[in-house]
């Protein structure tokens, strides 16, 4: 364990990075499933069951990334899980009850008499959209310090709605490439709309969290770490402007770029990503708790660091076979 | 209410309902690989009937667990901080274990195990359906070396306040470990075992004479008989482990006040802890001695000596945990007479399923359920047993309760109500519905492998 130097340096910062990871894969995957469930209502019947059988076989996986990420919080930063958590009481309840209605949802839709359908793919928008809304809730209130005031709780509700058009977003880039014809039309058009709010949500966070926190503007506007950071915001712009170049040109004929929305879209949250990271650092429980004092027992961490390391590129891999799978245009789901 | 009890009621519906879910699918799992073997095998179709209905209850129930597990992991932060803040260095680990060892690998395979058959070679199927049942059973495994550390907590040390963990192999191999995991792995077997030849008779009762049905009825009814003797030897010797490490949860499930020897076993009693004594005892003279202690003099401690001299009860309360016990025994009681009953009318001149008399398979329908009814009530029994401790002798639950205003738990608390009854009814007559469809003949017949092309025009059937 004394290999690297002190492992109450750098065993929370490894964990931390861990945790990050998680949580950015389950906001990549789960959030085009959940992007998906929000624009049901844009579809027809006949689609809503193409754009679920796009996510079903992968569904499930993308959630456990979320059971991931809380179970490294609640391993690594124990304390830290305690004090965000109880904070945010009340939304992670509107988030876990939305995850059980878009969950169950799935397989009721179409195992329950065919004339509660609709009602199930009600459920599964309802579920899926107060998810999203819970979680870019959540993200406001973080970025807020978890503060509660009157102020804290309006932006919370602007990331709230911005998270879920972003999702939307990356849901609809996701049908651009698992659809064709009229369908993939529909998302390129869904995609279209969905990345202003993406825009304008990565705006707000941008102005709004220097001007809340002077440690954050300190990190972002004191030189020479302005120059540094700028290709971030720059390669963020570039890759807007791209994807709008792209969404302009798409379907193709021979469906060549269909994933470009897709991939750039990765690359977005990926940049948005290690903005936020960069701005919380070393926090953890945003200035009040950094990873350092909320990190666990340093033997306790070790056993988990080893079985990860084992354990996390199987995950990888065969998280990969499924996706190789299920690889091409989305098919009708069937278990023969 | 406070928040301390409208948290434990919180967290009692939510493991309550998720539990039902894993209880069905752990087991499930592995028969589902026994279809698909016996499939491989001797290319019986009706093998592969079996399989398809019942891969489709699996996909159902397993939906059901995940979500309402998940709500778990995040009550343990949202209600239960003081959990993780005093013992979180040993149940983080075994926690990160089962999200790392078990919950990916079923959540991966199950999407090729359910939606990939004809999409992969025969032999990837049948080992992603091995991978589900491996990865649930590993997902008990862990999360009941953790329940059973909390019940028989070794191999750490306490430094301010906080548990550090002295020796990893003590606390995953702890003392009532083995009885637990033994004693839940049979429960589920049985749960799935009655769940299967249930809803099999429901499916003979309507009129389905198809092979499938007859192979799934047979696997259920024998399962069950296979399994009961083996569940009532087990439980006993759990039974005698919690003697040895938590006395006083022996004593309220014998409804036992004073420590004493040639203990009756009581089949009815209304235990009363004001007046701490029981009223309207109906009991069987020294049983309980026997069953605890193999001989009729044979000392069983009583409540009392979980009294301390300021009056303090230390040991659970008492009706809950005795009445929980008796539930239990009893549906096992009735498991035992029904898939014995059934498994001798079936061998008797070898007439198989036609040799179930009618009564017999009207008892199974509501018997669909029975292991459910049995897990919660085990569960009930050694949980509530537990109390007030929340880790026995180290953290009490009181201790571990966030400071949450009342009122926001009582909302979040209707809410889950509200929704577990609305799926658990939309679960069960769903059931039943698929059953019902399955004898109409609407199981879907095995086709070319798909070479890709869209659905857009076609309506998913499944």
């Amino acid at each position: 364990m004394e290999l690297f130097g002190d492992p109450a340096q750098w065993l929370p910062l490894v964990f931390a990075g861990l945790m990050g990871l998680s949580i950015l894969i389950y906001v990549v995957l789960d959030g085009f499933d959940l992007g998906v469930g929000v624009l049901f209502p844009f579809a027809t019947d006949a689609e809503k069951d193409n754009m679920v059988a796009s996510i079903g076989p992968f569904w499930d996986a993308n959630e456990t990334w979320l059971v991931l990420a809380i179970g490294l919080l609640l391993v690594a930063f124990p304390a830290a899980h305690g004090a965000i958590l109880t904070a945010l009481y009340l939304p992670v309840a509107i988030m876990l009850i939305g995850l059980i209605l878009r969950g169950v949802a799935f397989e009721f839709r179409v195992k329950a008499p065919t004339p509660h359908k609709k009602s199930w793919d009600l459920a599964f928008w309802i579920g899926s959209l107060m998810t999203a809304l819970s979680q870019g809730y959540m993200l406001g209130i973080y970025i807020m310090g978890l503060e509660n005031t009157l102020w804290t709780f309006v932006f919370a509700g602007v990331t709230a709605v911005f998270l879920t058009v972003g999702y939307s977003f990356i849901g609809a880039c996701w049908l651009i490439l698992k659809t064709e014809n009229d369908l993939q039309k529909k998302a390129v058009e869904w995609a279209k709309g969905g990345i202003w709010g993406l825009v304008l949500g990565l705006g707000a966070i941008s102005i709004a969290s220097p001007l809340v926190s002077p440690r954050i503007f300190d990190k972002w506007f004191s030189f020479p770490e302005f120059l540094l950071l700028l290709p971030l915001p720059l390669m963020s712009g570039a890759l807007v402007v791209l994807i709008w170049l792209g969404l302009r040109a798409l379907p193709t004929k021979d469906d060549s770029w269909a994933w470009f929305p897709f991939v750039a879209a990765i690359a977005l949250f990926i940049l948005a990503f290690f903005g936020l990271a960069y701005s919380f650092y070393p926090y953890v429980v945003p200035e009040k708790l950094t990873i350092y004092e909320a990190a666990s027992a340093p033997e306790s961490l070790f056993i988990i660091l080893v079985g990860t390391c084992f354990v996390l590129p199987m995950i990888l891999g065969y998280t990969a076979l499924a996706y190789t799978v299920f690889r091409g245009k989305a098919t009708e789901l069937r278990y023969d | 209410m406070d928040t301390l009890i409208l948290s434990r009621i919180q967290f009692g519906a939510n493991i309550s309902f998720h539990i039902l879910f894993p209880t069905i699918t752990i087991a499930l799992g592995w028969v589902l690989l026994f279809f698909k073997l016996r499939f491989n095998a001797t290319g019986d179709t009706k093998w592969m009937d079996a399989y398809r209905f019942w891969v489709k209850v699996f996909a159902l129930s397993f939906a059901m667990g995940v979500v309402s597990g998940i709500t778990m992991s995040f009550q343990f932060g949202t209600n239960w901080p003081g959990f993780m803040e005093t013992v979180g260095n040993i149940a983080g680990p075994l926690l990160a274990y089962e999200v790392l060892t078990a919950f990916f690998l079923e959540a991966v395979f199950l999407g090729i195990m359910l939606f990939g058959f004809s999409r992969v070679p025969g032999w990837l199927h049948t080992l992603s359906t091995f991978l589900v049942a491996f990865g649930t059973t590993m997902s008990a495994f862990w999360i009941l070396v953790l329940n059973s550390w909390m019940h028989t907590p070794v191999g750490f040390e306490m430094r301010d306040g906080v548990a550090f963990a002295t020796d990893w192999w003590a606390i995953i191999f702890n003392p009532s470990m083995p009885y637990r995991l033994a004693h839940m792995l049979l429960a589920s077997g049985l749960t799935v075992a009655f769940l299967v030849a249930g809803l099999s008779a429901f499916r003979w009762l309507v009129g389905d004479r198809s092979g499938g049905v007859r192979a799934t009825m047979k696997t259920g009814l024998y399962l069950g008989a296979l399994l009961i003797p083996l569940q009532i030897f087990m439980g006993d010797m759990h039974g005698l482990n919690t003697l040895e490490h938590q006395p006083q949860k022996v004593a309220a499930m014998e409804g036992n006040w004073e420590t004493r020897s040639n203990v009756p076993l009581l089949l009815f009693a209304i235990p009363d802890e004001e007046a701490r004594e029981n009223r309207h005892e109906i009991g069987i003279p020294n049983l309980a001695s026997i069953i605890l202690k193999h001989k009729a003099e044979g000392v069983v401690p009583g409540l009392n000596e979980f009294v301390t001299e300021e009056g303090e009860v230390m040991h659970p309360p008492v009706a809950p945990v005795f009445w929980s016990f008796r539930i239990m025994v009893g549906t096992g009681m009735a498991m035992l007479l029904l898939s014995w009953f059934g498994a001798v009318m079936m061998l008797r001149r070898k007439r198989g399923v036609e040799g179930l008399p009618k009564p017999l398979l009207w008892v199974l329908v509501p018997m669909s359920f029975s292991g459910w009814v049995a897990t919660l009530a085990g569960w009930y029994t050694t949980e509530i047993g537990r109390q007030p401790w929340l880790v026995q002798g180290v953290l009490t639950t009181e201790m571990a309760v966030a400071d949450v205003p009342a009122p926001f738990v009582g909302t979040t608390l209707t809410a889950y109500l509200l929704i577990y009854v609305l799926l658990l009814t939309a679960y069960i007559s769903v059931l039943f519905y698929l059953a019902r469809k399955a004898v109409d003949g609407d199981l879907p017949k095995p086709r070319a492998p798909l070479s890709g092309q869209s659905i857009t025009h076609q309506v998913a059937a499944e």
